[in-house]
C-alpha cells in the first residue's frame, strides 16, 4: 500500500529539517517552510521519508496510507485514506 | 411532505426577505406564523433531505456546497447526536446579508435550524454569531425565547470576535469548543467530528433560511425562481454606488446592472434592452455591447487613462471584473464559475472609474495579511510579502521586479495552508492583475496613478 507525505502546516514551524534528509520530494519556498512532492512516495525514497517524519522537532510530518485509487485527502468523504503514525 | 401549501408560498423574487419591512425591525413570531404557517412536524423533516437534495440549494457562504449533501452527510454519521452550527460569523467586510436576515427573520433562519436539526438528528444548535452583528444576536436570542416551549433542542448562542477566517467551519468548531476562532488542521472534518467530537453541521444563516421555506413548500416551488442553471434566489450585498451597505434579494440569473438599478444606481453603458436581457449569453462571451446610453457615473472612453470600472463579485475570496465585462453577466454562480468569476457570498462592490485598482488591491490584500490566523508560514510570510510589495506599488515606491515577484509569491502561497484563506487571497489578487492591467504597468514604471485621488473607505 503506498504512502505519501502529510503536512500539518500549522505545526510546521519551518525547521527545514525535512528537506535537509528528503531533498527529493521537499524543498523551502522563500521563507524556510518545506514545499512537499505530493503523491505516492517512491519505494526506494521510503526510509528517508520515515526519517524526514522522524527528525521534525515539531512532527509536523506525518505518514499517511493512500488506498489504491485515492489520491489523498481530498475527498470530503469516509476512510479514503488513514492516517500512519508519526 | 411537501404537498399541501396551507399558506401562500413567497413570491418569485422576494423569499426569504418576504414579509415587513426593514423598518419593523425583528419579525415576530405570530407573525411569522401567520405568514407561512408552522414547519412540517420533526418526523416529516427526517425525510427532508431528499427534497433539499432535488431543490439543489447551494450553500451561501461562499462555497456553494449543495446543502442536501451536507446535511446526508451529518445525518449518516449522527447517532442523534450531532450539533447544529446556525454560521453567522459574517466576518466579510463588505457583505452584510447574513446579518440582515438574522436580525429581520430570526425565527425563518431559527426554522432552518431546527430542520436541519430534526433531520441529521442533532439535539443541540448553536447560533454563531459575530461579535459585532449586536441587533443579530437580540432577534435571534428574542425568537428563541418566544418558542421555547416547542424547541425541543438545546440551543446556545456563541459569538466570535471580528475576524475573517472566524467563520470557516473549523475555526467556527475550534471557537465555540474551546474560544479561539481560528481554524484547525484535523484528520477528520467536522460532518465526521466537530463541535464536542460529534458529527457537526456548519450551515450559513441564510442557506438554512432557504431550507425552511424549501421544508415547507417543496423542491419544485423553490426550482420556479431563477433565469439559468442555478434556481433558486440569493442574497446579495451592494456597496460602492453611494448610500450605505445595500442587501437585496435576487433571482439567481439577474444580471449585474439589474442588481444595481434594484439599489437605485444606473451603470453607465447600460442599454435598457441590456438591462432586461434574461441573463445568460449561452457559449458567448459576458462582454456587454458598448452601448453608450445615458446613466450615472463616468463612462471609460477607449484611450482615457483613468482605469475602468469594476466590480469586485463574491467578496474577497472572489475576484475583480471589469464593468464592462459583466454588466450584462448573469449572477448565476454556474455561469459565473464557467468565466473564472465567483458568486460567493454575494458581495457585488462596485469601483468608479476614478478608483485605482492598484490601490484597491493593495488595501484588500493588507488586509488579507492582517486577517491571517497567524498559524501556517507561507499565509504569514506569503500574504505579508505581497500587501507590502503591493503597498508600495499603490504608494508610487515600487521596486524593480515588484510585479513579478507578487507573481512568483502567489505561487508559493496557493494551497499551503490549514484553510483557504491564503487560496482566497490569492484568488482575488489573480483576478486583480489582468483587470487592472494598464494601472499595474503604470505604478510598476512608476509613472504616477492615473486615478483621482481616492477617499479613504
Amino acid at each position: 500500500m503506498a504512502e505519501r507525505l502529510r503536512l500539518d502546516p500549522i505545526r510546521c514551524d519551518g525547521y527545514g529539517m525535512c528537506a535537509e534528509v528528503l531533498p527529493e520530494l521537499v524543498t523551502l519556498d522563500d521563507w524556510g517552510y518545506p514545499i512537499i512532492v505530493d503523491g505516492p512516495i517512491p519505494r526506494h525514497l521510503l526510509a528517508h521519508a520515515r526519517r524526514a517524519v522522524e527528525v521534525c522537532p515539531v512532527l509536523a510530518l506525518r505518514l499517511q496510507r493512500v488506498e489504491a485509487g485515492g489520491q489523498g485527502a481530498s475527498g470530503a468523504g469516509s476512510g479514503q485514506v488513514t492516517t500512519g503514525g508519526s | 411532505m411537501t404537498g399541501s401549501i396551507a399558506h401562500d408560498a413567497p413570491s418569485t423574487a422576494l423569499r426569504v426577505l418576504a414579509g415587513p419591512p426593514p423598518g419593523a425591525g425583528p419579525e415576530r413570531h405570530v407573525d411569522h406564523l401567520a405568514r407561512l404557517g408552522a414547519l412540517p412536524p420533526a418526523r416529516d423533516l427526517r425525510d427532508v433531505i431528499p427534497v433539499l437534495e432535488a431543490s439543489g440549494l447551494l450553500g451561501r457562504g461562499g462555497a456553494a456546497f449543495p446543502v442536501g449533501r451536507k446535511w446526508r452527510a451529518v445525518a449518516e454519521r449522527s447517532a442523534g447526536d450531532a450539533v447544529v452550527v446556525v454560521n453567522g460569523a459574517e466576518g466579510e467586510p463588505r457583505s452584510a446579508k447574513d446579518r440582515a436576515l438574522m436580525e429581520h427573520r430570526p425565527h425563518l433562519v431559527l426554522d432552518g435550524a431546527l430542520a436541519a436539526a430534526s433531520a441529521v438528528g442533532a439535539r443541540e444548535i448553536v447560533l454563531y454569531v459575530g461579535s459585532e452583528h449586536v441587533a443579530a444576536q437580540r432577534a435571534l436570542a428574542q425568537a428563541v425565547g418566544e418558542r421555547e416551549r416547542e424547541i425541543g433542542v438545546h440551543v446556545r448562542l456563541v459569538t466570535p470576535p471580528v475576524s475573517y477566517v472566524a467563520g470557516e467551519a473549523t475555526a467556527a468548531i475550534h471557537c465555540i469548543d474551546r474560544g479561539d476562532a481560528r481554524p484547525t488542521f484535523p484528520d477528520v472534518r467536522p460532518h465526521e467530528r466537530g463541535v464536542g467530537g460529534r458529527p457537526t453541521l456548519v450551515q450559513n444563516a441564510e442557506s438554512l433560511a432557504h431550507a425552511a421555506l424549501i421544508a415547507r413548500f417543496g423542491d419544485a416551488w423553490y426550482r420556479t425562481a431563477g433565469r439559468g442553471p442555478t434556481r433558486g434566489t440569493a442574497l446579495v450585498t451592494v456597496t460602492g454606488l453611494g448610500g450605505r451597505m445595500a442587501v437585496r434579494e435576487i433571482e439567481y440569473g439577474t444580471t449585474v446592472a439589474e442588481v444595481a438599478g434594484l439599489v437605485g444606481a444606473a451603470l453607465a453603458g447600460t442599454s435598457v434592452r441590456g438591462a432586461r436581457s434574461r441573463g445568460a449569453n449561452p457559449g458567448g462571451s459576458m462582454r456587454a455591447r458598448a452601448g453608450l446610453a445615458p446613466g450615472l457615473g463616468a463612462v471609460p472612453r477607449a484611450g482615457e487613462d483613468r482605469g475602468p470600472g469594476a466590480v469586485l463579485l463574491g467578496g474577497y475570496f472572489g475576484g475583480w471584473a471589469a464593468l464592462d465585462d459583466v454588466r450584462d453577466a448573469p449572477l448565476d454562480p454556474a455561469v459565473l464559475r464557467e468565466h473564472d468569476l465567483a458568486f460567493g457570498c454575494g458581495v457585488l462592490s462596485f469601483a468608479g472609474a476614478g478608483t485605482c485598482g492598484v490601490r484597491a488591491t493593495a488595501e484588500i490584500m493588507g488586509y488579507m495579511a492582517a486577517e491571517s490566523a497567524a498559524q501556517c508560514g507561507p499565509c504569514v510570510f506569503g500574504l505579508a510579502a505581497i500587501a507590502e510589495a503591493l503597498r508600495r506599488l499603490a504608494q508610487g515606491t515600487a521596486g524593480d521586479g515588484e510585479l513579478d515577484r507578487i507573481e512568483h509569491w502567489a505561487g508559493l502561497v496557493e494551497g499551503r495552508g490549514a484553510c483557504h484563506h491564503p487560496d482566497g487571497a490569492i484568488g482575488l489578487l489573480r483576478t486583480a492583475l489582468p483587470v487592472f492591467e494598464a494601472e499595474f504597468a503604470r505604478h510598476q514604471a512608476r509613472q504616477g496613478c492615473s486615478a483621482l485621488p481616492v477617499k479613504a473607505a
